[in-house]
């Protein structure tokens, strides 16, 4: 290239330079700017043509002002014009104001195109290289279309020079890259192959970059270059050549170009041609041996240059992976390297080492260093080194050092750098799994793992131990104690919390023969922990709970307690306080058969690929885990899916407990939805999305979660329909208890429906008024009691009233039911309620005097026609407030009978169709206790008992 | 609070870093932090950074700047900001009262200076008296002389008591006031004339040589006062002095001033500090008299000619004479060469502010005056259009545009013998433009 003479030293520019230079601020900086703009405009503007020196200045001026940052909108002109300069600096100011500046603008493209054609079709190999330069530079789609067809031309033509040889190759290249489609191939594409043999070493070194490219795409029409390369390899490698000696680079000779042709070999599969295959591994081992020899100069130019070669020698090796021989070698080499003083050496030895160890070849030969890349893990400086130690301690592993690897890494976990913890725990937890000889290793390698990096430890590493431990009935005891015995450390990992409670909620039997780790031990040390977890284990340890209820039936009512408690049955988070009612009925309503079969052990995992390794394989993008290691890996296949309960079984089961419910239908699907939910509440709530949903996901669960209940309207199943005996009645008998002294009022009342009632009674007989009334704006279908027939329509917001007449045959103690079903919305509504009547709405008041009442206390003297019971005072002891109760209990409030003025003293006889029943009572308060005693004595036991029990709830 | 106050130059050095708290300084590499994170984001930002508060890392920057000079506090807090730029103008005036012009300069000369005033006007952030006056006191230039007991008690108990900007004992053997009142009109006027926005920002100085401690009141021709006491007083006075009172949209005041008498009688009584202070400030938005109106008038011929003629026009009383007028024509981007023609003053063509500028050394009211130009454009291949930004004036005027008159100061000395006709006043009126613009 010429050089820019003093002549054309351009003062202007240079004075200007030093002046934005020199420019004390910002504004003082745009303040010259705009200056110089304004007389370069006015120098555009002038009449008088500019000469080609100073329209090179002002268009070198813009291109500065353009580097500063600021907007050109004008000059563009000019830049072109000087394009047909015959000067060179006038050109190449010009190419070089058009690579920066120029933009998709047409008219100007049309012209700069034509200047590049003038240039490119001139015999001048100066304005052609600088045409080049420009294409390449602009890069753009318009560029490759003029030119795609134009420059293999002069790239392969005989005439043309070497320096313009290499720019057109480098120009092919940039335009095959940004639009490969324009870039045909053709009967240029052999010849291109043939400039491997060139002469000019740039010609050559481009040459090489294009065919690289240009062969990942069309390996076949590249073919031919193999060969080529190998003997222009060996010409270089070999001593005995001369080929480029003068291009040798501190001892090396043409290191560049060999590392490319290396790279270039690496496109090809191991050439089939015996000679060139033999000359090639010829020249790798020569390669390796030159590495071995000492250094010829202290520089460091020198030995990196050797290093660049080699590692792509050994790179080659590698992917061709056919050499025993030679892999062994470069395995030694790079051994020799692990300990070397440069640390960039290490690192790409380390790498290079990992990808040794997978072949099959070198995989020996790897692992004889192992002791050094564990000391490079522990003592390396750079955390890239360290990783690259801990990849290829990863790479190395087999079943012969598992082990001791898996030992250091996890000795190693401790003082880790944070950012490589997760992959390592990743790597460890899949090394133990995979060559795991015996389960308890595996077990205490994965809890120490928790302990160690416990935040590290992703969902799926706890996961997986736990898929093994149901699948292998031999680990299950000794991950039961050993996961106790850690979890009797001060402060464990919310993961091991985790495992501990899962593990000890199916198996912690197997240790409770110890009177150490016993059922009520083993439950105080998962519940010390309870306070201190998250939501989502604390739902795990209820469930745990719940399965030690099952396991061990003497700690039923420590952890009945302990789920009654308000923190659990009113916990605000509804995942936890559906669990906490569930299990607290489950474990107070079902026999214990239902209960061994709803919590019966899991049954064992299906067989799927590790999820771990599934996570790491995500992590470091696909081909980082070689296929071999995931077929090892689906060898011990399974997941945790939710801890859930096993569906066949608990079906009959539910048909036994359906005994306690009325309409036992939809009752085992609620229950069962309830059920799979027990664990791993993000198959239900979602409130912990985890990022392994698929892995985890329902799969398994598939044919419950199609059931049609939404999973939001469980709990409401659950409660209306499994426990009906139960609950709604117990909410109905506060009203019932209401009606014992009294005969009106509201009997029941919820969102939707009111039941109000009118009664009265005379001797056996009594008449009642039921009066429905549909609280919504919706009307009730299909609407019926048990009682009588009635409209089946109610409307929104009106009343059906219903007349029952009732008769009282004999005494009883039981009260009718009452059962009302209608639709809502589509909802089948199912109520049942209690009729309030009582035997004591039958009482005829009889007036006697003191001295008959005691006669007739004394009769009834038989211990069981006396009920006696001592209570506390429900309600404020008022004087009147009783009077009136006991007159609404339908008797004879009697006077000056007790001598005590305090006492209060009923007699009355009760009518039934068969008999008349006599009964006296009394009623001692007492203030200061808040107590009274009741005493009801009657001519039948059962009513004394009766009239006992319903009285003591009305004081 | 403050937790620290930087002073950079305009390459971004520090010149004086004052340290107050150790929040700003937490991590690796401590306050340094801070001063680099400003230096980088907002000294050398590639875009001109506008906002005078900038948030970096947490950490709050409010940067004020004095020609070359950039001074900056920096919080972690979440301080009251107007505050913080409040204290930092205290400063430059404290800075300017000390040693003149704030330049790196005369900040590299005076640095010793400025920490011990940096110690005595903040505390752990907190701003403490700020008050010329009261600081050249105890902070001098003339080196350390050793004061008596008694001086230092003076200062002590001058500094803690209740009148802080003034200290006692002081005589002068002619009583002198000086009252400027300095106003800066802002307009945005639309091409046919019509008035986008308008208001006046002034301020009252003072500059008081009385001796004792006088007590001064001033009085001026507020709306409020004047229409309280029309009411109060003669009807016909209140009919006269209606139409040149004036409405004072909002007002701040030395700390001097007693602001419960204020709110109570709209009066404004104080003791005055010694020397020069700023009285009040205020700001009014209604009947601003307008000094000069502009008529632009531009025509563009073609894609490479542009006409533009503009007529000024002043509008105050013929008695009255503006001064340093100076109307800034702005041109486009792609001007490449302009002539210009204009009946009185200077015009030329500044390239480096893309603008054609003309002034005019004096000018009587109710004259008028014009200018032509004509620009020569290069086309060019952008295809965005000329912004026209508006032609903006600037002048000085001898009245106030607000139409704000003073109508009294007295002057109360109970101690000393001298009464109010015994002081020597001088009130002088100056009207200067602030942003005044007109669109074209």
């Amino acid at each position: 290239m010429p050089a820019v003479s003093k002549g054309d030293g351009m003062r202007g520019l240079a004075v200007f330079i030093s002046d934005i230079r020199n420019c004390k601020s910002k504004e003082a900086e745009i303040k010259r700017i705009n200056k110089e703009l304004a007389n370069i405009r006015s120098k555009f503007k002038g009449d008088k043509a500019l000469d080609g020196y100073s329209k090179k200045k002002y268009v070198c001026k813009l291109l500065f002002i353009f580097l500063l940052g600021h907007d050109i909108d004008f000059g563009h002109m000019e830049a072109v014009n000087l394009l047909s300069s015959n000067k060179y600096t006038e050109k190449q100011i010009g190419y070089l104001f058009i690579s920066v500046l120029v933009n998709s603008n047409s008219e100007l493209i049309r012209l700069i195109n034509n200047a590049i054609k003038n240039d490119l079709s001139s015999r001048n190999p100066t304005f052609m290289c600088l045409a080049l330069h420009c294409i390449a530079n602009v890069g753009s789609r318009e560029m490759a279309e003029a030119f795609a067809g134009e420059i293999p031309r002069i790239l392969v033509a005989g005439d043309t020079m070497d320096s313009v040889k290499q720019s057109a190759a480098l120009c092919l290249l940039r335009l095959y890259k940004t639009s490969p489609d324009l870039v045909l191939m053709g009967e240029w594409t052999s010849r291109v192959v043939h400039l491997l043999n060139d002469q000019h070493m740039g010609v050559v070194t481009a040459a090489i970059s294009l065919i690289t490219c240009l062969s990942q795409k069309n390996p076949d029409e590249f073919k031919t270059c193999v060969s080529l390369a190998v003997s222009r390899l060996s010409r270089i490698v070999s001593s005995a050549s001369t080929d480029l000696q003068d291009y040798t680079y501190y001892f090396v000779p043409a290191p560049w170009l060999s590392c490319k042709l290396l790279r270039l070999l690496q496109c090809y599969p191991p050439p089939e041609d015996g000679a060139v295959k033999g000359r090639l591994v010829e020249c790798l081992e020569t390669i390796l041996n030159k590495a071995q020899e000492p250094p010829k100069s202290k520089k460091v130019q020198h030995s990196n240059a050797k290093n660049a070669i080699l590692f792509e020698a050994i790179a080659l090796i590698i992917h061709y992976d056919s050499e025993p021989n030679l892999l062994v070698r470069a395995c030694n080499q790079l051994g020799q390297f692990l300990q070397h003083r440069e640390t960039n050496l290490r690192y790409l030895a380390l790498e290079s080492m990992c990808t040794l160890a997978s072949s099959e070849f070198s995989h020996e030969a790897v692992k004889t260093h192992i002791e050094t890349v564990i000391n490079a893990l522990k003592t390396e400086r750079d955390v890239s080194v360290r990783q690259r130690a801990a990849d290829l301690l990863y790479a190395m592993c087999d079943r012969s050092n598992a082990k001791q690897i898996v030992a250091e890494m996890l000795s190693y976990l401790e003082t880790a750098d944070y950012s490589i913890r997760e992959e390592m725990v990743l790597k460890v937890a899949i090394l133990a799994e995979k060559y795991a000889v015996d389960y308890s290793w595996y077990v205490d390698t994965i809890l120490n793992l928790i302990r160690i990096a416990g935040d590290y430890v992703s969902e799926e590493v706890w996961y997986r131990v736990i898929q093994i431990v149901i699948n292998r009935d031999d680990v299950q005891g000794y991950a039961a104690k050993t996961v106790f015995e850690a979890l009797q450390a001060p402060a464990c990992h919310e993961n091991m919390v985790k495992v501990g409670g899962y593990i000890l909620g199916e198996f912690g039997n197997l240790i409770a023969g110890d009177p150490r780790s016993s059922p009520l031990v083993q439950f105080n040390l998962l519940h010390s922990k309870f306070h201190l977890c998250s939501v989502p284990t604390r739902a795990l340890l209820l469930s745990a709970y719940i399965k030690f209820i099952n396991l061990f039936p003497e700690t039923k009512s420590t952890i009945q307690e302990v789920l009654r408690c308000d923190s659990q049955i009113r916990n605000s988070d509804v995942e936890l306080q559906q669990r906490a009612v569930e299990y607290l009925k489950l474990s107070s309503i079902a026999s214990t058969d239902v209960l061994a079969t709803v919590l019966e052990e899991m049954p064992p995992f299906p067989e799927r690929e590790s999820s771990i390794l599934a996570k790491l394989k995500k992590k470091k993008g696909p081909g980082a885990v070689s296929a071999g290691e995931l077929e090892e890996g689906k060898r011990e296949g399974g997941e945790v899916n939710g801890w859930e309960v096993n569906q066949q079984k608990s079906e009959p089961s539910q048909e036994n407990a359906s005994s306690l419910t009325t309409s036992p239908s939809p009752t085992p699907t609620a229950m069962h939805l309830s059920l799979t939910s027990f664990f791993f509440p993000s198959s239900l709530s979602q409130s912990t999305p985890s990022p392994s949903a698929d892995l985890l996901g329902l799969r398994s669960a598939a044919p419950v979660s199609a059931a049609p209940v939404s999973a939001g309207s469980l709990l409401v199943d659950v409660f209306s329909e499994a426990g009906p005996a139960a609950s709604t009645a117990g909410v109905n008998d506060d009203g019932f208890l209401r009606f014992v002294c009294k005969n009106n009022g509201v009997l029941f009342e919820n969102q939707l429906l009111q039941i109000g009632i009118k009664s009265e009674y005379r001797q056996n007989l009594g008449r009642m008024y039921l009066f429905y009334g549909n609280k919504t704006s919706v009307q009730f279908v299909s609407f019926s009691t048990t009682l009588k027939p009635v409209d089946p329509l109610v409307e929104g917001g009106a009343q059906v009233q219903q007349v029952i007449n009732i008769e009282c045959l004999s005494d009883f103690s039981d009260a009718p039911l009452l059962n009302i079903k209608f639709r809502y919305g589509g909802a089948l509504q199912n109520l049942s309620l209690k009729l309030p009547v009582t035997i004591n709405k039958f009482f005829q008041p009889t007036e006697m005097s003191s001295h008959d009442f005691f006669q007739r206390w004394k009769q009834l003297s038989q211990p069981q026609q006396e009920a006696q019971k001592i209570f506390k005072a429900n309600h404020p002891m008022d004087t009147e407030v009783l009077k009136a109760k006991l007159l609404g209990l339908g008797t004879a409030l009697l006077d000056n009978v007790d001598p005590n003025p305090e006492n209060f003293v009923c007699a009355g006889v009760i009518q039934t169709k068969a008999q008349q029943i006599g009964c006296l009572l009394r009623l001692e308060p007492n203030a200061q206790a808040q107590m009274y005693r009741l005493t009801l004595r009657s001519s039948k036991d059962t009513v004394a008992k009766r009239l006992c029990e319903l009285l003591s709830e009305q004081f | 609070m403050i937790g620290g106050l930087f002073i950079y130059n305009h390459k971004g050095e520090v010149l004086i870093s004052r340290v107050y708290r150790d929040d700003i300084g937490k991590g690796r590499g401590g306050w340094r932090n801070a001063v680099d994170a400003f230096r980088v984001n907002v000294i050398h930002a590639r875009q001109q950074v506008r906002s005078p508060v900038t948030n970096i890392a947490r950490t709050s920057f409010f940067h004020v700047k004095r020609s070359n000079i950039w001074l900056a506090a920096v919080t972690k807090q979440n301080v009251n900001a107007a505050m913080v730029f409040e204290f930092l103008y205290k400063m430059c005036d404290v800075m300017t009262a000390y040693f003149g012009k704030i330049s790196e300069e005369n900040i590299k000369n005076n640095f010793v200076l400025i920490y011990e005033l940096l110690d005595e006007i903040l505390d752990f952030g907190y701003p403490q008296n700020s008050e010329t006056g009261a600081l050249k006191t105890f902070i001098t230039q003339q080196g350390i002389k050793s004061q008596t007991k008694e001086e230092q008690s003076q200062i002590t108990s001058q500094v803690t008591g209740q009148i802080g900007w003034r200290r006692e004992g002081i005589k002068y053997r002619r009583n002198e006031l000086f009252l400027d009142v300095l106003e800066s009109v802002n307009l945005l006027m639309s091409p046919q004339g019509q008035v986008l926005s308008a208001h006046v920002s002034g301020r009252v100085v003072m500059k008081s040589y009385l001796s004792g401690m006088p007590e001064c009141k001033f009085g001026m021709n507020d709306k409020i006062v004047i229409d309280k006491q029309g009411k109060a007083g003669a009807s016909d006075e209140a009919g006269k002095s209606g139409k040149q009172s004036i409405a004072i949209d909002d007002c701040t005041f030395h700390q001097c001033v007693r602001l419960s008498k204020f709110d109570s009688e709209r009066s404004i009584s104080f003791i005055p500090p010694d020397g020069e202070y700023e009285l009040m400030r205020y700001r009014t938005t209604k009947d601003i008299i307008l000094p000069f109106r502009v008529i632009p008038l531009v025509r563009e011929v073609g894609r490479t000619k542009l006409e533009v003629k503009v007529v000024i026009k002043s509008n105050f009383k013929p008695s009255l004479l503006a001064q340093k007028i100076e109307v800034r024509i702005p041109t486009p981007l792609n001007t490449s060469g302009v002539q210009v023609i204009c009946m009185k003053g200077k015009a030329k063509y500044k390239a480096s502010e893309n603008a054609i500028v003309w002034k005019i050394k004096r000018m009587a009211g109710m004259k008028e005056s014009q200018i032509s130009a004509e620009i020569e454009l290069l086309p060019t291949n952008d295809k965005k259009k000329w912004a026209r930004p508006p032609i903006s004036m600037n002048f000085e005027v001898p009245f106030a545009p607000s139409g704000l008159k003073v109508r009294y100061l007295k002057v109360f000395e109970s101690k000393l013998n001298y009464s109010d006709h015994d002081v020597i006043k001088w009130v002088r009126y100056i009207g200067r433009s602030g942003i005044y613009e007109t669109r074209c």
